[in-house]
């Protein structure tokens, strides 16, 4: 690579990416949201989805679950980065653990008579998605499986008169007995 | 001393810059004299007679006197004002009022720095906050512990754009370590016992406790500091593991040409992580070099010293770097000064990275043996396994290799009787001042660079200079807090400059505490490292980095109440540098060196260790071909 006039030393990386799920127990005290975001935004961090609610109202814990994608050697500074911030109990790669599920809930609001409506039902029952919310020419679906499964069923809708689209963001949570 | 307190009191009068929601009673109706615009708490006759229940201003106070503090930088505001009222009327802490709040910034880390204690900073809302960021960021980079306490404005009008008011825990939150908006007083003590804490353990770095007024005015019940005052979430990893630093330890035994390459973090470790590293070299007879932040660990005396490292460090240093087999990080973390190219970076080595953060190990470098831990208990453990299993290897070869990069003589510049290189200048005042009690302070840019290179330091916790930031008006306020931990010291900023008029205006808090520092200006009109990199690498288009209208120093001295003095000649720099000495007062000492002499050696951009370019040869010729893309090279 052409070296630019330049006090730094600019280098190409060709890592390739991986994406990773990471699940992280914070202490529940304002601002701690904004540290989690202001990292991955502050230090070019990718977020493809994120996920906040406090789970453990008693002892003041919420559940962050983050999708990122980065290079091998990112994901790990990533993961270091959160670990030491202050109000951070633990940060699990449930990618890395490998026995994880994942699951995202969106809600799928379309608009149609006839024939679509029709087979958007049809669809619905293959995709065991749920009728929330209908009207003489409208629908609303709740999905709920992983990101890909989601994916392709909004795919489906969307030629059958989809018109918008709410999704939570991914929870993830380590199969067996074992706790993180 | 009472009725003093009390008329002052009175003079200050009900209204501050801000009013207090719960305030209903009109001004004018106050009869007895109060000490601010909020109502009289109610309390039991019990809790009347409780030493613990105090006002959120003087837990602030009580907090620092419990954790040591003796001294804090500060300046005063409307969102402070009940603090600096108790500051007022105790005498444990002594404050030290700067002119700016960045000058109190960087006093607190020249004083964190030179003492291993945190420094403490106090400053109003808004601008007074806002003015902290420099040194907070500056702090962060270079994990100096500081505990910064903003006034902020009252809670219910947070939020309110009141006059003052800015979002201190949203604009400091990337530059602290950890920072606290505290919204009720009841969290006050906890949150301040805990600022300390944070700050001052693990990788040490500053805080924020952002105080609204109302809290300082409201009252509860203090507690001295616990244990319980930290989050549980908190707990940084102090102890290396066993099995890491048996593999460390078995890797240096088997080195044929091992280097050790420490930094800041041996000095933040403490005294006891110099003296295990001086053992270390000792015990191993490994060569070593350092980061500018880690100079002083190991004496620039001693015999395994190659000099500092990276860009402007020495070829022995960076050839040692890039032929060894083993190396040895301690407390460093391979920072693109370093470094150079990272994917040429020492090709052949096996990699052992000590660190006490996590977030340091891999960052940059791929190492094969992280230790995670406070470098001082890692380095105990290393050396007592060292002794106990290992012996010296016999490395004869790889000294013979390091003395024929020495011999290139890497520091050499061509000497001159007429003008005043600014080598020979720092080279004078350590001859001048080694052997005394003496700290050094640095701004930014080529002198910073040279006062690395040609100043020996022996001892650490000597040298203070803005490493990461990189923060230009660094050098003056931190040689403000280092004489202030340390009265009887000699204490000189190293200076250019341009630097050093980016926070002159702490000349007056010199003169004002009699704190008898001495700015030693390296006055070659230029900003001159920005200088150096426009002839190196943008055609010698000198785009403003030239100083037009400098002023007098002399008379600006004066103007202060200080000591001017100024000098042109080789010849008279040694006896202007002992009267400077003697002078028991600030000094501007203006030294007027060569206007277009460059840095060297240098790593040019994007070059590996062993492609450094060094004085004899930077010619025209070989700086163009060094930095082929400058193509119109003077």
């Amino acid at each position: 690579m052409e070296q630019p006039a330049s006090a730094y030393f600019m280098e190409e990386r060709h890592d390739p990416n991986e994406t990773h799920t990471l699940s992280i127990l914070v202490q529940n005290e304002p601002g701690v949201l904004a540290r989690v975001i202001g990292l991955f935004s502050g230090r070019g961090y990718n977020i493809e989805s994120l996920t906040v609610s406090e789970t453990e109202s008693q002892k003041h814990v919420s559940r962050i679950t983050i999708v990122t994608t980065g290079t091998p050697m990112v994901i790990q500074q990533i993961k270091h980065q959160l670990d030491r911030m202050i109000p951070v109990y633990r940060v699990v790669d449930m990618t890395l653990t490998g026995r994880s599920i994942e699951r995202e809930l969106a809600m799928v609001k379309l608009r149609g008579t006839g024939e679509h409506r029709v087979e958007a039902l049809r669809l619905a029952e293959a995709f065991r998605a749920r009728v929330i919310d209908a009207t003489t020419e409208s629908f609303v679906f709740e999905i709920t499986g992983n990101s890909q499964k989601i994916n392709q069923f909004i795919d489906l809708m969307r030629p059958l008169g989809l018109v918008e689209i709410s999704r939570t963001g991914v929870a993830a949570i380590g199969r067996g007995a074992e706790g993180m | 001393m009472a009725e003093a307190i009390h008329i002052r009191a009175v003079r200050m009068g009900p209204l501050g810059p801000f009013f207090i929601a719960e305030t209903t009673e009109p001004i004018s109706n106050q009869t007895k004299p109060r000490r601010g615009a909020h109502p009289e708490p109610v309390m039991s006759e019990n809790e009347r007679h409780n030493p613990n229940q105090m006002t959120g201003a003087a837990m602030i106070v009580r907090a620092l006197a419990d954790h040591g503090v003796k001294h804090i930088f500060g300046y005063p505001g409307g969102a402070v004002l009940p603090i600096y009222d108790e500051i007022f009327q105790q005498d444990e802490v002594e404050h030290i009022l700067v002119r700016h709040e960045q000058g109190a910034g960087h006093a607190a880390e020249g004083y964190a720095r030179s003492t291993g204690k945190p420094g403490v900073v106090l400053v109003t809302s808004g601008p007074g906050a806002t003015n902290m960021v420099t040194p907070l960021t500056d702090a962060l980079m270079d994990s100096i512990p500081l505990v910064c306490i903003t006034g902020q404005v009252p809670t219910h009008l947070i939020g309110n754009d009141a006059f003052q008011e800015c979002d201190t825990v949203g604009i400091t939150r990337p530059c602290t370590k950890h920072n606290w908006l505290v919204r009720r007083i009841e969290d006050l003590p906890k949150v301040l016992h805990e600022a300390f804490y944070v700050a001052t353990t693990g990788r040490p770095g500053p805080v924020v406790v952002d105080v609204p007024k109302d809290v300082q005015f409201a009252t509860g019940l203090y507690h001295p500091p616990r244990k319980s005052d930290v989050h549980i979430s908190y707990s940084p990893r102090l102890k290396g593991d066993a099995s890491q630093i048996r593999k460390a330890v078995a890797l240096l035994a088997s080195a044929k040409r091992p280097v050790i390459y420490s930094g800041g973090g041996v000095i933040n470790s403490g005294r006891e992580a110099s003296k295990l590293l001086r053992e270390l070299v000792a015990a191993t007879g490994f060569p070593i070099t350092s980061t500018l932040m880690g100079l002083g660990a190991y004496p620039a005396s001693g015999a395994n010293w190659l000099g500092m490292l990276g860009m402007h460090g020495t070829y022995e240093a960076n050839m040692a770097m890039h032929d060894c087999d083993v190396m040895l990080c301690v407390g460093a973390r391979f920072d693109d000064r370093i470094t150079g190219r990272t994917d040429a970076f020492s090709p052949n080595s096996k990699k052992i990275h000590i660190d006490i953060d996590p977030s340091s190990i891999n960052k940059n470098i791929r190492v094969d043996v992280p230790i995670i831990g406070d470098v001082g208990n890692v380095l105990g453990d290393m050396l007592q396994v060292f002794k106990a299993e290992a012996k010296k290897p016999d490395i004869k070869a790889w000294w013979g290799e390091i003395a024929k990069w020495r011999a290139r003589n890497s520091l050499a510049y061509k000497k001159n009787d007429e003008v005043i290189l600014p080598q020979f200048a720092i080279q004078r005042l350590f001859e001048a001042t080694r052997g005394r009690d003496t700290y050094i302070t640095t701004e930014v840019g080529q002198h910073q660079m040279w006062a690395a290179q040609f100043y020996g330091f022996e001892e650490p916790h000597r040298w203070m200079t803005s490493g990461g930031l990189g923060t230009m008006g660094y050098g003056l306020p931190s040689a403000l807090g280092v004489q202030v931990a340390h009265p009887d010291s000699l204490v000189i900023d190293i200076a250019g400059d341009a630097s050093v008029q980016m926070t002159m205006q702490e000349m007056s808090t010199a003169v004002q505490y009699e704190l008898p520092i001495k700015i030693f200006i390296l006055n070659n009109q230029y900003m001159g490292m920005v200088r150096q990199w426009q002839q190196l690498l943008h055609g010698n288009r000198l785009s403003h980095s030239y100083s037009e209208a400098m002023p007098d120093f002399v008379k600006m001295a004066e103007a202060y109440g200080g000591v001017g003095f100024q000098v042109f000649k080789p010849g008279d720099l040694d006896g202007a540098i002992m009267d400077m000495i003697k002078v028991k007062k600030p000094v501007l000492f203006d030294c007027r060196v060569a206007t277009l002499e460059n840095c060297f050696p240098m790593i040019p951009s994007g070059k590996a260790h062993n492609e450094m370019l060094l004085p004899a040869e930077a010619n025209d010729e070989a700086t163009a071909a060094a930095f082929a893309g400058g193509k119109a090279l003077v």
